[in-house]
């Protein structure tokens, strides 16, 4: 019953927009519905536009290039976040000479490194996936760094008393705590993989949900920009859904408050 | 000045070096301040206990009970002075004992029955003699029906009796245990204990139970050593308890020994802990 309520409340925020939308573009309320079109187009048009991708197919095309780069993005960003993260965890020389380095590098906005990226790998995808590691490899390294240092002390010395020699302490002790925190801002590195393809394809690209946009934009087509928004939005949403089922899945054995009111 | 009087004559209740399963001799440990200085945590001890003996040191917190526990494991290692495993010298790690420690130790990214398992797998023994073993375990300590449960489902009480099995199950010669009890509440304290006795009875190992509880440690051990309190904590009295096993903990404190054993080393330990709380309260 309180769900139902819920979501019903949820959609009824969305129809209001729309309301609101249709009500801008289509009536005089708020001024001339010609010039407020070319601003705001109209929901019956990117409604319109979005099915029409979707049956004619170009969308798949663009959206498959960019889940592409992201997940090669993910995938490169994570698999160097966490060789590195324990490299520098389990040697503190290593890291305090880097120390100044990293954060540098991560106080850099990222964005800027895209032309870079283009001059160097070209207008392909691996420009795009380049820059979306840049963005995934410092989360996941600044998480598997923490998860390696917070190992609770009494857990460690708990399964060194229980016999477990360095390689044993790595595969029962030190890897799973850092996946948890690796796993606990999954949410947050997909996501950044997600922006790192879709800035990247902004940018300069000749494919993806990036370049859709772009393109529509530069032509003033306002209702192309927001269909690609709307598709882009949808996608990011189920891949949300679909970390959370992940996450739930890895961290069975974290407590969560929650559940128990569930 | 009172305790001086009734500090009793270590040689006389407890086993040589050469025979005994622990022995520190001359132990002082010492740590290194952040400003530079050193802090001696333990002045020069002895300690032996025998292989089927179970010996309870008390203090008063912050005396450097668990840093004597820490030195015997081999989890740090004394500044002088030499802790001998079965007459043979310790390095790194004490291979022959088992830790139950005061803090959640359980790996919580493991079952209670993965957790229990652990320490048989990392030794060689193959998965599912491992897990069949852990279960038998779990059974012993009464969580038969908990064993795919992640440590925070279980109780406090819980957790311990999975960490008690954990210990167990790799049969160490030595049980080092670190308040191990101390989180929990009264009634379940009396229970662990009950379960702890009944394990140990039917396997004699040597034990070395730190508590700051000396009801918990007269009822539970053969001897009960009294530490000073902190800085430079050593050993002041070493009392043996004459209460024949099997002993019912629940009913142990009506037995005119337990309160004879409580009323002489509680005379000891009164001065200490008034000094340990005087020294922590310091500053105000």
């Amino acid at each position: 019953m309180k769900r139902a309520k819920l979501l019903l409340l949820q959609v009824l925020v969305a129809v209001v927009v729309i309301v609101i939308w249709h009500l801008i573009s289509a009536t005089t309320l708020f001024g001339d519905p010609k010039t407020m079109r070319f601003f705001f187009s109209t929901p019956i048009d990117v409604g319109g536009r979005i099915v029409q991708w979707v049956i004619g197919g170009t969308v798949w095309y663009h959206l498959g290039i960019t889940l592409l780069e992201a997940a090669l993005a993910f995938v490169i960003g994570s698999v160097g976040g966490i060789l590195i993260g324990f490299w520098f965890a389990r040697r503190p020389m290593v890291n305090a000479v880097f120390d100044p380095y990293v954060k540098a590098a991560n106080a850099l906005p990222r964005v800027v490194l895209a032309p870079i990226f283009a001059l160097w790998l070209g207008l392909g995808i691996w420009s795009k996936v380049a820059l979306g590691v840049t963005l995934v490899f410092f989360i996941v390294f600044f998480n598997v760094y923490q998860g390696v240092k917070e190992v609770s002390p009494s857990v460690l010395a708990n399964a060194r008393m229980l016999g477990m020699n360095e390689r044993q302490l790595l595969r029962h002790v030190y890897l799973p705590s850092a996946l948890s925190w690796m796993f606990s801002s999954l949410h947050t590195s997909v996501g950044f993989a997600m922006v790192g393809a879709v800035v990247g394809e902004y940018l300069g690209s000749s494919a993806g949900l990036g370049y859709l946009i772009q393109q529509a934009e530069g032509v003033f087509d306002v209702t192309g920009v927001f269909a690609g928004m709307f598709v882009l939005t949808a996608c990011v949403l189920v891949i949300d859904w679909l970390v959370t089922k992940v996450e739930n899945r890895l961290l069975v054995w974290r407590p969560q408050p929650a559940m128990a009111s569930n | 000045m009172a305790q001086a009087a009734v500090i009793s004559q270590q040689p006389g209740s407890g086993p040589d070096a050469q025979s005994a399963a622990v022995a520190l001799e001359g132990v002082k440990i010492t740590f290194d301040l952040p400003d530079g200085g050193t802090y001696q945590a333990v002045d020069a001890t002895d300690l032996a206990v025998r292989g089927d003996e179970f010996v309870a040191i008390v203090g008063p917190t912050g005396c450097g009970k668990s840093t004597l526990l820490n030195a015997a494991a081999g989890l740090l290692k004394p500044a002088s002075g030499t802790v001998a495993i079965f007459g043979e010298p310790l390095s790194g790690l004490n291979r022959q004992a088992g830790y139950l420690f005061q803090q959640d130790s359980l790996m919580p990214w493991k079952t209670a029955l993965e957790n229990v398992a652990i320490g048989l797998e990392v030794a060689g023994v193959s998965g599912k003699e491992a897990r069949d073993r852990a279960r038998e375990w779990l059974g012993k300590v009464g969580l038969g029906a908990f064993g795919d449960r992640y440590p925070h489902m279980l109780s406090g009480g819980q957790r311990k009796r999975v960490g008690l099995a954990q210990v167990l199950i790799r049969d160490p010669k030595i049980i080092f245990m670190d308040e191990p009890f101390g989180p929990l509440d009264a009634q379940t304290r009396l229970i662990m204990g009950d379960l702890l006795l009944g394990l140990w009875s039917a396997d004699r190992k040597a034990v070395m139970f730190v508590t700051h509880d000396l009801e918990e440690a007269i009822s539970l051990a053969d001897r009960v050593v009294i530490m000073s309190a902190g800085p430079s904590a050593r050993i002041i009295g070493d009392y043996p308890i004459a209460i024949p096993r099997p002993r019912d903990i629940s009913e142990i404190k009506l037995d005119p020994r337990f309160l004879a054993a409580h009323r002489e080393i509680w005379h000891a330990l009164k001065e200490e802990v008034l000094k340990g709380y005087r020294q922590s309260n310091g500053g105000a």
